[in-house]
C-alpha cells in the first residue's frame, strides 16, 4: 500500500537555512547541510529544499549546496529557487536533485512547464504554487516577486495538470509559519479538481493537523516551521497518522 | 569494472552517489567501450520509454546491450525506466520496441482505472518472499517508487509485488538479468543494501 509522505521543507536564502511568516518575517536557523544529515539520520521520507531568494535576486539555488546535501541523503530530494530553463534543470539534478519544483517560471513563461516535463519526465516536475485569499475572499494565485498571475486557481491547475507535471505543491501564503493548522477547505477543493499527487504545505502545527490534511484530500505533508521550532519531528507525526489509519512508513 | 550506463537522463548522479557511499568502484558512462568491457552494468533510467529507447538506438547501445547481456551473459540490474525497457514493448510516448530481454509490455499503470492518483508516487512495500538480491532486508520493507506504467511479464521469472490498487511487478530477475521498479538509490537502508547485493554478486 502506498505511504503517505511527510516531507520537511528546507528553506534558503542562498546560503543559510531560515523561516519565514507570512513569506516575510525572517529567522535565521543556520547551516543546511548539517540541518539535513540531522533529517537523514532521522529517515524522512523526502525532502524539499528552496531557495526563496533565487528568484528574485535572478540567480540559482547554490548547487554546492544542492551537491552536499545530496552526498548524505538516500532519500528523494526536490530542489527549487530560480530554477528557469532546461540547463538550471540539468544542473540540479546533476548536483543531486531527484526532482525540481518550478514556480514563478510557470506562469512567467506558460510554456516552459510543457518542456520542461517533456525532456526530464513528469516524475522530474513539482509545480509549486503560492495562494492566497484575495479581497473578496476568494483564492488567488499569489506571486513573491509581487507580478501579477493572470491565471485563476482554477485555470492554473488545469493548465498544469494538462502540462504534465508530476505532482502540485500547494502552499497557502496566508498560514505560513503561523502554525494554526493546514487550510482543509483549500486542500479538499483543489484536491477534488486534479488526479496527480497533492503535496500541501504552509499551516501545520501538530501531528494531527497532518492527519487531517489527508483526510481532507492530501497525498502528501510537508513542513518547516513545525520541524524547526517545536520538538515534534516527522516521525511523531507519521505515529500519529498511523494511529488514525492513514498508511504511512514508520 | 561496474558501469552505470548514462543516458543523459535523470538522476544517474544518485545512483552514483550511492555506489560511492558504498565504496563500490564504478563508471559513469554512455560510451561503447566502456561498455562492453563491463562486469557488471546497471541501468537507471527516468523519463519517456518512447525517447529513451530511440536515444539506445542512436547511440547503438541497444545492440551492445543485446550483445552484452544476452550473448556474454552480463548480469545487468535495470532500476525504473531502465527495468521497463527489459520488456518487448512499451506504450508511453507512442509505443515501441523495447530491449527485449524479458517477455513483457509495459503499460499504464492500472491504479487509474481504480481512482488512483498517477504517477505512483512514494513509499510503498514489497513483497519479495526469497528474492536473493533483497538478501538481509526485511520481507515488507518500503522502497521509493516514481513511476506512471507497469511491467506486465508474459512469461515466469521472479518477481516481487507491491501494491497500489492492484498488485504489480516491483522487481523481476529472470537469470543475470534483473529489474527493480522502485528507486533503490532513494530508498535509504534497504535499498542501498539491494544495490550491494547486487554488486557483490548475491542474486
Amino acid at each position: 500500500m502506498l505511504r503517505h509522505r511527510v516531507i520537511p521543507i528546507v528553506l534558503l536564502d542562498g546560503y543559510s537555512v531560515l523561516k519565514t511568516i507570512k513569506f516575510d518575517v525572517r529567522r535565521n536557523l543556520g547551516n543546511p547541510i548539517v540541518v539535513a544529515r540531522v533529517y537523514n539520520s532521522r529517515n524522512v521520507d523526502e525532502l524539499i529544499l528552496l531557495d526563496i531568494d533565487a528568484s528574485k535576486e535572478n540567480r540559482g539555488i547554490d548547487l554546492h549546496t544542492v551537491n552536499a546535501v545530496a552526498s548524505e541523503c538516500f532519500m528523494p530530494l526536490t530542489v527549487g529557487g530560480g530554477i528557469k530553463t532546461c540547463a538550471d534543470i540539468a544542473r540540479a539534478l546533476e548536483a543531486g536533485a531527484d526532482k525540481v519544483s518550478l514556480n514563478s517560471v510557470l506562469f512567467e513563461k506558460p510554456a516552459f512547464a510543457k518542456e520542461a516535463v517533456s525532456v526530464f519526465g513528469s516524475q522530474c516536475i513539482v509545480a509549486s504554487i503560492d495562494v492566497k485569499k484575495g479581497q473578496v475572499q476568494k483564492y488567488e494565485l499569489y506571486s513573491h516577486s509581487g507580478r501579477t498571475i493572470n491565471f485563476s486557481l482554477e485555470d492554473a491547475l488545469k493548465f498544469l495538470i494538462d502540462s504534465g507535471v508530476g505532482e502540485i505543491l500547494l502552499n497557502n501564503a496566508d498560514l505560513d509559519g503561523l502554525m494554526s493548522g493546514y487550510d482543509l477547505g483549500l486542500i479538499n477543493y483543489v484536491s477534488s479538481l486534479m488526479s496527480i499527487p497533492l503535496i500541501v504545505a504552509g499551516g501545520a502545527a501538530s501531528p494531527a493537523d497532518c492527519s487531517k490534511a489527508i483526510k481532507a484530500g492530501a497525498s502528501a505533508v510537508a513542513a518547516a516551521s513545525i520541524f524547526h521550532f517545536t520538538s515534534i519531528t516527522p516521525q511523531l507525526c507519521k505515529e500519529e497518522m498511523h494511529k488514525d489509519d492513514i498508511p504511512v512508513r514508520l | 569494472m561496474i558501469t552505470v550506463i548514462n543516458l543523459g537522463t535523470g538522476n544517474i548522479a544518485s545512483v552514483s552517489r550511492a555506489l560511492k557511499y558504498l565504496k563500490i568502484p564504478h563508471a559513469v558512462s554512455d560510451n561503447p567501450g566502456d561498455v562492453s568491457k563491463s562486469e557488471k552494468l546497471i541501468f537507471p533510467g527516468v523519463g519517456n520509454f518512447f525517447e529513451v529507447a530511440a536515444r539506445l538506438k542512436a547511440l547503438g547501445l541497444d545492440k551492445l546491450l543485446k550483445d552484452k547481456v544476452l550473448g556474454d551473459k552480463v548480469p545487468i540490474l535495470g532500476i525504473c525506466l531502465g527495468m521497463q525497457l527489459f520488456a518487448g514493448f512499451g506504450e508511453e510516448g507512442g509505443g515501441t520496441e523495447g530491449l527485449g530481454f524479458i517477455k513483457g509490455r509495459v503499460l499504464r499503470h492500472r491504479a487509474s482505472q481504480h481512482g488512483l492518483r498517477l504517477p505512483h508516487i512514494g513509499w510503498n512495500d514489497v513483497r519479495f518472499g526469497d528474492f536473493k538480491v533483497f538478501s538481509s532486508i526485511n520481507d515488507n520493507s518500503c522502497f521509493y517508487f516514481v513511476h506512471s506504467y507497469e511491467m506486465i511479464t508474459d512469461e515466469p521469472v521472479t518477481s516481487a509485488f507491491s501494491n497500489y490498487g492492484v498488485d504489480f511487478l516491483a522487481a523481476v530477475q529472470k537469470g543475470h538479468i534483473l529489474g527493480v521498479q522502485f528507486h533503490p538509490e532513494k530508498s535509504q537502508e534497504p535499498g542501498l543494501k539491494l544495490l550491494k547485493n547486487f554488486c557483490e554478486g548475491r542474486f
